[in-house]
């Protein structure tokens, strides 16, 4: 079986380019959907430490399940305010967003 | 294990490269499919079977949707005018690169970077151990519950602001396109729609 190590670099990558993502995308909807990606990256990284670490105490699993059901609930509000802006201002591009600036 | 492994890691960062740079959000959204599926793979090899097909049923099944819906619905946007990436791009993929290397520096001088993983208990059911640990008073079941008044919660948020009857419909507008700008199956709408 591969060492720790393998999923906590592919991990700490998934992360990195979720960020790049989130950073750099100018649509609401791609950014949310780099959210997406560093939520699973830390996903990795707990179900890797409990199978690693501590398999017969479930806690990571759980601590896991917990993410998915905050991710869940990110994102149906987060589209809900991306789809309600664009129906205010038909825009979904970040920079265009500028009406809470001053 | 290894083969798989890597052949899963490949795909995962591939997938979500494309995620990242792709111009056009419906392929963005069928990348993240692809490397949310990769994480499910992942969680199998590490005999967390649960977890994949939770990964599968919540992740792809609900949330890769929902964006998907959530793209078409804001699609007249998505023929991009423009980047799609802002012109500062480059410091956020200096950023991304240093969190990186920190990331990686902090873990390898880490003293349990590289042990190998304990083998199961024979006999070890762990779906049955999961179910009793979330609903145990001595385990979690206050996280679990928090976690399900946080969902409902955030659901009824999310339908009040997306259906908010004061917000006015541009579907009823003018300059929404309708079904005869579509001169054939496929082709995009003849100019109607005038751009501000």
């Amino acid at each position: 079986m591969v060492p720790l190590s393998w999923f906590l670099i592919l991990s700490a990558a998934l992360f990195s380019i979720g960020l790049f993502g989130v950073l750099s995308r100018r649509n609401a909807i791609a950014i949310l959907l780099g959210i997406e990606l560093m939520l699973n990256a830390v996903n990795i990284n707990l179900v890797a430490f409990w199978r690693y670490l501590d398999p017969v105490r479930i806690t990571g699993q759980v601590f896991a399940i917990i993410v998915f059901a905050v991710a869940a609930a990110e994102v149906a509000v987060g589209l809900a305010l991306v789809i309600s802006v664009y129906r205010n201002r038909k825009t979904v591009v970040a920079d265009e967003l500028d009406m809470m600036k001053w | 294990m290894t083969i798989l492994f890597l052949i899963t890691a490949v795909v995962i960062l591939a997938s979500a490269l494309m995620v990242v740079t792709s111009r056009n959000l419906v392929h963005a959204a069928l990348w993240l499919i692809s490397a949310l599926f990769g994480v499910a793979v992942l969680y199998a090899l590490l005999n967390a079977g649960f977890m994949a097909v939770v990964q599968v049923v919540i992740y792809i099944g609900a949330i890769a949707i929902l964006f998907i819906f959530a793209v078409m619905l804001t699609r007249r946007e998505m023929r991009d005018r423009g980047p799609g990436l802002n012109p500062n791009w480059w410091i956020s993929a200096l950023i991304s690169l240093l969190t990186f290397g920190g990331l990686a520096l902090l873990l390898s001088s880490w003293s349990g970077f590289w042990q190998t993983a304990p083998s199961i208990p024979s006999g070890f059911d762990q779906v049955a151990a999961l179910g009793d640990a979330l609903i145990s008073p001595d385990a979690f079941v206050l996280p679990f519950e928090v976690a399900s008044v946080l969902l409902v919660a955030a659901l009824i948020g999310a339908v009040y602001i997306a259906f908010n009857p004061h917000t006015k419909d541009i579907s009823r507008s003018e300059d929404f396109p309708r079904a005869e700008d579509f001169p054939r199956p496929g082709g995009f709408p003849r100019s109607r729609v005038t751009r501000k």
